[in-house]
C-alpha cells in the first residue's frame, strides 16, 4: 500500500504545522507585525499542501483508513494519539486544508492580526484533528477545542451583539458535548467489562488447553501446531482484556463482531431480539449514542438547537462565517457518520426515523424562516440549517448513495456556503451593511459581482450542473430507498431553496438602483482570483464528481456492510445493483 | 467514423458560444456577439442535419444510437452516465430547436441593437440553446433534467434580462419557482424509477417498462406530468408564462412558445412505454388537464390588449392541445403539432416583436391599427402565421390540429367538442389581433417634428406605458380605465416617429418561418399512408403506444369540415367585430385578468402564504430561541443565590460545566470499578 510506505507522518504534520504557526505568530514582537499575515498565509497554506499530497496518494480502491498513525499517549487509560483518514474523512481535511489559507489570502482582520491568525491556525489543527482521531478521547479533545478559538474569533472580531453570539455558541456546544464525554467514557468502561466477560471464558478454556497441551508435553506426545497457535491468541485476548482503550475502530469492531453474533443468534431463534446484546446491553447503547447524538445535533445543527447558528453567523467576522458553515458544521455530521454509524449500528438503525425526521424538519422549516430574514447573512445561516438536513437525512437513510451523497453534500456546502459568506464579506466591505432593504440594483454597478453570487446561488439552490445537486441527489434518491416519504418531503425543499435565495437576489441585485448603489464598485482582480478557485470546483464537481465519488464510495459501502453485518438491516437491492431487466446491452456504442 | 459519431458537437457549439462569449463577449461587443452566437446555432443545426442524414441511413429498427461521454454520479449499483441518445424522436426535436433557433439568434441580432448588454443576451441565449438540446439529447432522466433546470435557469436570466424594472424581476422569479413546483414531480419520478429498476438510462427503463409494477408505472408517469404541466405551463402552474412576456420577444419566441415550453410534451413522448403501464386514469387526467387548459387559456386570449398577452395565452392553449394528443395517445399529431406551432408561433412572436419595434416600444394593440402599410413584410408574415394558427388550409396548423381533433373524437368525442371550441376561439382572438394590429383605423399619429426636447419626453412616456403594459394588462384596466379602453375609443397616441419596417435580420427569419408556417403540414400529410412521414419516422419510438383508431374516411372529411368551419366562424365574428364594427366587442373584465386565478394566487401568496412564513420566522425568534434564552434567564435567576459565581466571564461557565462532566465522570468511575 502508497500510504503505508510513506514514511513521513502527514497527519501528525498537517496537525502541529498550524499549531506550531499559532504559537510562532504568537512570539512575533509587536515591532514585526508586517509578517504575521504572511506567516499565517505560509502555514496554513502548508498544512493545506500537506492534506493536496494525501489526496494524490490516497488509495481510492481501500476501503480502510489510510496514512494511519498510532502511537501510545496515555498508556494508563489506552488512550492513543490514533489518525487516519478513509474515503468518508479524506475530503474533509482537504477541505479544511484548502479552506483556510483562502480566507486568509481573503480576508484580513480589522485589528490584531496575531491573536487573530493564531487562533485562525489553532482551529485548522482542531478541525484537521477532529477528522482525522481514531480514538475516542482524542476525538473529544479536538471536537472541544476548536470551540476555543471560535468563540474568541466571533467575541473579539465580530459585530454587534458578538458577545451574546459568541456565549450562546460556546454554551449550546459545550452542553452537548459534555455529554459525549460522559458517554466516551462510559463505553471505554462498558467495553472493557465486555472483554473481561469474555476473558472469563478465554481463560477457562485456557487453562483446560494449557493442562493438555503440558500433559502430553510431559510425556511427550506430539502437539499439533494449531494448538500452540490458539494457545497464544487465547493468552493474548486474556492479558489485553483488562486494558481500558478508547481506540474507534477496536471498539466499534469488537461491537460490531458481538452484535453480529447476537443477530445470528436471533436469526436462528436462539435468542430474543435485543436482549443481551454485547458488549453493551441495548439500554446502554442506546442511552450512550444518545448523548454522542445530541452533541453532533448542536453542531449540525438540528432542530431544535439550532438557534445559535443565526446568531454566530451574524456576528461572526467573514472569516469566521467561513470556517463556520464551511468546515465546523461537519463536525457533526461527520460525527453522525463516524461516531453514530459505525461505532453503534443498532442504536443508529433504531433512531434513524427520528433523526431523519429532524433533519427533515430543518430542511423545509430552515427554508421557510431565512425566507423571512431581512439579514442576508442571517438568511444563509438558515439555509445551512436546511442543506446540513439533506446531509442529515442522507445519512440515516443508511443506503450507499444516502451516506455518500451526504459526504459529498458536506464538501459542496463547504464549496458553496464558504463561497457565499465570501461574497458577503465583499458586499459589507463596500455598503458596510447585512440589511437587503439597503440595497437595490447592484447588478447594473457590479455586473462581475452579480455573475459570481449568480452562480455561487445556484449552485446553493441545486441546480443540475453545478456541485451542490449532485449531492443532494443522491441523498434523496440515496433515502428514497429506506425513507421514502422523507425523500418526497425532503424534495419539496428544494422549491423553497430557489424561493429565498431568488426572494434575496431580486431585492439585492434587481430593481432600480439608488445613486449610492450606483457607487458600490464592482469586483476586483484580486477578488475574482481568489474566489475562482471556489467557482471552478462549483462546476467541476458538478459536472464530473467521479474522482471524487469513487474515493468516498469504498468506505461508505463498507460501512453500509458493517451495519448489515451487525443488524438486520439490509441496504434494498436497487441501490447496490443496476437495471436487471430483459434488456440488451446491442447499441450502446453504435457501430 | 460516421456520421452520427458528431451528436456531440449538436450540443458542445452553443456550450463553446456561450463560453466564449463569458469570456470575450464584452470584447466582441455588438454586433460581433451576436454574430458568434448565431453562427454556434447555425452550425449546430449543422450538426443536427449531419445526424439526421446518418440516421436516415440506417434501416429503421437500428435507428437509435449511443454516445457516452464520461460517468457522470457512478456510486454503489448507478451508472448515471454523461451521454447522448440519438433516436427519431431526439433528431426531430434537436432539428427545429436547432433550426428555429438559430432563426432567432439571427433575429436578435437586429431587436437586441443598441442593448446595453447585447452581449450578454447572445450568452444566455446560447447557453439556453445548449441546454434544451441537453434536455432532448441526455441519454438518461437526469440528465434531460439538467437540461430541464438549465433552460429554466436561462429563462430566469432572459424574463429579468432588463432587470432593473421590478416587475420583470419578479416575473422571472416567478417563472423560476412556479416551475420548481413541477420539478419536484419530475425528481420523485427519478426517485420511483431508480428504487425500481436501479437505473433511469432511457436505454434500460423503456425496454424494462414492462417489468415494472402497475402502482411504480403510475407513480412514475403521474410525478412526471406534474413536472411536465410545471415546464409547459399547463393548468394550475400556467401562471409563470404569462408573466413571462417581460422579457425580450426574441426570448419569449425560441423559449416561451417554439421550445422550452414544449419539453413536457417530449418527455411523456419520450417515456411513451411507462405511461402504456401505468394505470387507465393517467391518459384521461393527461388528456382532459390538456384540453381543460387549451379551452380555459383561449378564453383570457380573447380580451387580452397587450400583443404579446395575446401570443402567450395562445401558446398556453396550444400546449393544451399537445398534452391532450399525448392524453389520448396521439403522441404523433402531439409531436406534429409541437413542431407546427414552433414555427407559426415563432413566427408571430418575432413578427409582434417587429412591431414593437417599430411602434417605438408600443405593446398596446389599441394603440396600433392599419400598420400593414407601415411594415408590410411583418404583416404579410403575419397574416401566414395567424391562418397557420387559425386552422386554414392548406396552412400547417391545419393539419396538426385537425389530427389532434380527429383522435381526440376516436377517444372522446367531449374532448373533441372542446378541442373545436377552442379552435374557435383560437381563430377569433387571432383575427381579432390581426385586425387590432395591421387594418382598420390608425389609432396614433405621428409627430415626428417635435423639438428634440418634446421627442424625449414622448420617449419617456412610451417607455413608461411599456413597463406598464407588461406589468400586467389588468392592472392598467383597473387603474386607467379610460386609456385602456377598447378600439372604437377615440384614444390616439403620439408616437415621436413613423412606425417602420425592421431591418433584414429581423425580416429575413419572418419570411423564412412564413415558408415553414405553410409548407410545415407536409411532413404529415393525412391523404394516403405514403404521406405520413413523421409517423413512419417516429414509429420506431412509438410502436405500439401510438394510438390506432379507426374512423372511416367520410366521417375524416367531415370532422375537417366541421374544424375548418369552426376558425373560418371564428374569422368572421372577429372580421365583423373588429373591421366592421357591426357591434360591440364584448371583452369582460373578468377574462381579460384572466378570471382572476392568478390574482388569487397571488393574493393568497402575499396574504396568508406570506403570513404563514412570517409566522414560522416568529415562531422560530419567539419560541424556539426564546426558550433557550428563557434557560438561561432562569439559570441567571435561581442562581441569585450563588451571585458570586456569576461573573459573566465564559471562563468561568466553561469551568462549570467541565467540573460537571468530571463530577459525572467520577460518579460513573465509582459504578463501574467498584
Amino acid at each position: 500500500m502508497l500510504a503505508a510506505n510513506l514514511a513521513f507522518p502527514l497527519l501528525t504534520a498537517a496537525i502541529l504545522v498550524p499549531l506550531a504557526g499559532a504559537l510562532l505568530i504568537a512570539l512575533v514582537p509587536a515591532t514585526r507585525r508586517e509578517v504575521i499575515r504572511p506567516l499565517a498565509v505560509l502555514f496554513s497554506a502548508t498544512t493545506g499542501a500537506f492534506t493536496l499530497w494525501m489526496l494524490g496518494a490516497f488509495d481510492r480502491s481501500d476501503a480502510g483508513f489510510q496514512f494511519a498513525t498510532s502511537h501510545t499517549w496515555i498508556e494508563e487509560f489506552g488512550i492513543g494519539w490514533n489518525l487516519g483518514v478513509d474515503g468518508i474523512s479524506l475530503f474533509l481535511v482537504v477541505l479544511t486544508g484548502v479552506l483556510f489559507p483562502l480566507t486568509f489570502v481573503a480576508v484580513t482582520p480589522k485589528h490584531d492580526p496575531k491573536a487573530y491568525y493564531a487562533w485562525l491556525l489553532m482551529l485548522q489543527a482542531g478541525c484537521i484533528g477532529a477528522f482525522s482521531a481514531l480514538d475516542l478521547f482524542l476525538f473529544f479533545i479536538f471536537f472541544e477545542i476548536v470551540l476555543v478559538p471560535m468563540y474568541f474569533l466571533i467575541g473579539g472580531w465580530g459585530y454587534g451583539q458578538r458577545v451574546y453570539a459568541a456565549l450562546k455558541f460556546f454554551l449550546f456546544t459545550m452542553f452537548g458535548s459534555a455529554l459525549m464525554l460522559v458517554g466516551i467514557v462510559s463505553l471505554a468502561f462498558l467495553d472493557r467489562d465486555a472483554a473481561l466477560e469474555r476473558s472469563e471464558v478465554a481463560s477457562e478454556e485456557l487453562a483446560g488447553l494449557q493442562e493438555s497441551i503440558d500433559v502430553r508435553e510431559v510425556s511427550g506426545v506430539d502437539v499439533p501446531q494449531e494448538e500452540y497457535d490458539r494457545l497464544d491468541e487465547l493468552t493474548a485476548s486474556v492479558e489485553g482484556a483488562d486494558q481500558l482503550t478508547f481506540d474507534l475502530v477496536e471498539i466499534a469492531e469488537g461491537r460490531a463482531e458481538a452484535l453480529a453474533a447476537d443477530q445470528a443468534a436471533i436469526d436462528a431463534g436462539e435468542m430474543e431480539a435485543r436482549d443481551s446484546w454485547n458488549p453493551l446491553d441495548w439500554e446502554a447503547a442506546k442511552w450512550i449514542f444518545l448523548a454522542f447524538a445530541l452533541a453532533f445535533a448542536v453542531k449540525v445543527p438540528l432542530f431544535p438547537l439550532h438557534t445559535w447558528l443565526p446568531d454566530a453567523h451574524t456576528q461572526a467576522p467573514t472569516a469566521g462565517s467561513v470556517i463556520l458553515a464551511g468546515v465546523m458544521l461537519k463536525l457533526g455530521t461527520y460525527g453522525f457518520v463516524r461516531f453514530g454509524l459505525y461505532l453503534f449500528p443498532d442504536a443508529s438503525l433504531f433512531f434513524a426515523p427520528v433523526i431523519a425526521t429532524l433533519g427533515v424538519i430543518g430542511i423545509i422549516y430552515g427554508a421557510v424562516v431565512a425566507t423571512m430574514q431581512k439579514d442576508i447573512k442571517r438568511l444563509v445561516a438558515y439555509s445551512s440549517v436546511a442543506h446540513l438536513g439533506f446531509i442529515a437525512l442522507g445519512t440515516f437513510a443508511m443506503t450507499t448513495q444516502g451516506i455518500g451523497g451526504g459526504v459529498l453534500q458536506m464538501v459542496n456546502h463547504g464549496i458553496s456556503t464558504g463561497a457565499l459568506f465570501l461574497l458577503l464579506g465583499m458586499l459589507y466591505e463596500r455598503r458596510h451593511t447585512y440589511d437587503i432593504a439597503a440595497m437595490s440594483g447592484l447588478q447594473k454597478a457590479t455586473p462581475v459581482l452579480a455573475g459570481v453570487f449568480t452562480l455561487v446561488m445556484l449552485s446553493s439552490i441545486g441546480l443540475p450542473g453545478l456541485n451542490g445537486f449532485v449531492g443532494e441527489f443522491l441523498v434523496l434518491a440515496g433515502a428514497y430507498l429506506t425513507l421514502k416519504w422523507w425523500a418526497v418531503v425532503a424534495a419539496a425543499g428544494v422549491i423553497l431553496a430557489a424561493l429565498y435565495l431568488l426572494w434575496a437576489y431580486q431585492r439585492v441585485f434587481h430593481g432600480e438602483p439608488t445613486e449610492e448603489d450606483l457607487a458600490t464598485p464592482d469586483m476586483r482582480i484580486g477578488e475574482l482570483a481568489y474566489m475562482a478557485p471556489l467557482l471552478v470546483l462549483i462546476v467541476f464537481l458538478g459536472v464530473y464528481p467521479k474522482p471524487v465519488l469513487e474515493r468516498i464510495e469504498p468506505s461508505v459501502a463498507a460501512l453500509v456492510s458493517h451495519i448489515e453485518g451487525a443488524t438486520d438491516f439490509e441496504e434494498p437491492a436497487a441501490a447496490t445493483s443496476g437495471f436487471s431487466g430483459t434488456t440488451a446491452d446491442d447499441h450502446g456504442e453504435g457501430e | 467514423m460516421e456520421l452520427l459519431d458528431l451528436v456531440w458537437l449538436i450540443p458542445a457549439l452553443p456550450l463553446a458560444g456561450f463560453l466564449l462569449l463569458v469570456l470575450g463577449g464584452r470584447l466582441l461587443g455588438e454586433p460581433g456577439a451576436g454574430w458568434l452566437a448565431t453562427a454556434m446555432m447555425a452550425g449546430s443545426f449543422g450538426a443536427t442535419v449531419a445526424v439526421f442524414v446518418g440516421l436516415l441511413d440506417r434501416p429503421e429498427e437500428e435507428r437509435v444510437f449511443g454516445q457516452t461521454l464520461f460517468e457522470w454520479m457512478p456510486i454503489g449499483g448507478w451508472d448515471i452516465d454523461f451521454g447522448f441518445y440519438v433516436d427519431p424522436l431526439s433528431v426531430a426535436m434537436c432539428l427545429f430547436i436547432t433550426g428555429v433557433g438559430t432563426l432567432i439568434h439571427l433575429y436578435s441580432v437586429g431587436y437586441m441593437h443598441g442593448d446595453v448588454n447585447f452581449s450578454k443576451f447572445f450568452l444566455y441565449l446560447n447557453l439556453f440553446a445548449f441546454s434544451m438540446l441537453m434536455l432532448v439529447l441526455g441519454d438518461n432522466l437526469l440528465l434531460t433534467f439538467l437540461g430541464w433546470e438549465g433552460v429554466g435557469a436561462c429563462s430566469y436570466f432572459l424574463i429579468s434580462f432588463w432587470f432593473t424594472d421590478p416587475e420583470k424581476a419578479s416575473a422571472g422569479k416567478k417563472a423560476f419557482v412556479t416551475n420548481r413546483i413541477g420539478d419536484w414531480g419530475f425528481m420523485v419520478a427519478i426517485f420511483a424509477c431508480l428504487a425500481a429498476l436501479g437505473s433511469i438510462s432511457y436505454d434500460e427503463i423503456l425496454s424494462g417498462a414492462g417489468s415494472l409494477s402497475g402502482t411504480t408505472a403510475t407513480l412514475i408517469a403521474a410525478c412526471l406530468f406534474v413536472g411536465a404541466i410545471g415546464k409547459s405551463a399547463q393548468f394550475p402552474l400556467y401562471v409563470w408564462l404569462p408573466d413571462a412576456m417581460a422579457g425580450p420577444t426574441p426570448v419569449s419566441a425560441l423559449i416561451h412558445a417554439a421550445t422550452m415550453v414544449t419539453s413536457g410534451v417530449y418527455l411523456l413522448t419520450r417515456v411513451n412505454p411507462i405511461i402504456a403501464e401505468a394505470d387507465t386514469w393517467i391518459q384521461p387526467t393527461i388528456a382532459w388537464v390538456g384540453a381543460g387548459t387549451a379551452l380555459f387559456a383561449a378564453t383570457i386570449a380573447v380580451s387580452q390588449k397587450d400583443i404579446k398577452k395575446v401570443l402567450a395565452y395562445s401558446t398556453v392553449s396550444q400546449l393544451g392541445y399537445m398534452f391532450l394528443a399525448v392524453g389520448v395517445g396521439a403522441y404523433v399529431p402531439a409531436v406534429f403539432h409541437m413542431i407546427t406551432h414552433a414555427f407559426f408561433k415563432a413566427l408571430l412572436f418575432l413578427g409582434s416583436g417587429s412591431v414593437i419595434h417599430g411602434m417605438h416600444e408600443e405593446q398596446d394593440m389599441t394603440r396600433m391599427g392599419g400598420l400593414r402599410k407601415y411594415m408590410p413584410i411583418t404583416a404579410a408574415t403575419f397574416i401566414v402565421g395567424w391562418l397557420a394558427i387559425a386552422g386554414v388550409p392548406p396552412f400547417s396548423g391545419f393539419f396538426s390540429k385537425d389530427e389532434i381533433l380527429l383522435y381526440a373524437w376516436a377517444e372522446n368525442p367531449a374532448l373533441w367538442v372542446v378541442g373545436l371550441v377552442t379552435a374557435l376561439l383560437t381563430a377569433f382572438y387571432m383575427s381579432r389581433q390581426v385586425f387590432l394590429v395591421f387594418f382598420g383605423d390608425e389609432r396614433f399619429t405621428v409627430d415626428a417634428d417635435h423639438d428634440a426636447h418634446t421627442e424625449v419626453a414622448a420617449a419617456d412616456e412610451g417607455d413608461a406605458d411599456t413597463a406598464l403594459d407588461t406589468e400586467g394588462a389588468e392592472a392598467e384596466a383597473l387603474e386607467h380605465p379610460d386609456t385602456a379602453g377598447a378600439p372604437q375609443h377615440d384614444d390616439v397616441h403620439v408616437l415621436h416617429a413613423a412606425p417602420h419596417e425592421s431591418p433584414w435580420t429581423m425580416t429575413l427569419p419572418l419570411v423564412a418561418l412564413a415558408g415553414l408556417a405553410i409548407v410545415g403540414g407536409a411532413i404529415q400529410l393525412p391523404f394516403t399512408s405514403d404521406l405520413h412521414f413523421l409517423a413512419d419516422w417516429l414509429h420506431p419510438v412509438l410502436g405500439d403506444n401510438e394510438a390506432h383508431i379507426d374512423v372511416a374516411t367520410g366521417t375524416k372529411v367531415g370532422l375537417a369540415v366541421v374544424a375548418v368551419l369552426a376558425g373560418l366562424t371564428g374569422i368572421a365574428i372577429a372580421y365583423a367585430i373588429y373591421l366592421r364594427r357591426m357591434r360591440d366587442p364584448i371583452e369582460p373584465a373578468i377574462l381579460e385578468e384572466g378570471w382572476r386565478y392568478d390574482r388569487a394566487i397571488t393574493s393568497f401568496m402575499g396574504g396568508p402564504g406570506r403570513a404563514g412564513f412570517e409566522a414560522a420566522s416568529n415562531f422560530d425568534r419567539t419560541v424556539v430561541d426564546g426558550a433557550v434564552n428563557g434557560v438561561g434567564a432562569l439559570v441567571r435567576r435561581s442562581g441569585g443565590g450563588l451571585r458570586g459565581l456569576q461573573s459573566g466571564f465564559v471562563r468561568n461557565y466553561a469551568l462549570g460545566i467541565a467540573g460537571g462532566a468530571v463530577l459525572l465522570l467520577a460518579y460513573f468511575l465509582a459504578q463501574v470499578t467498584l
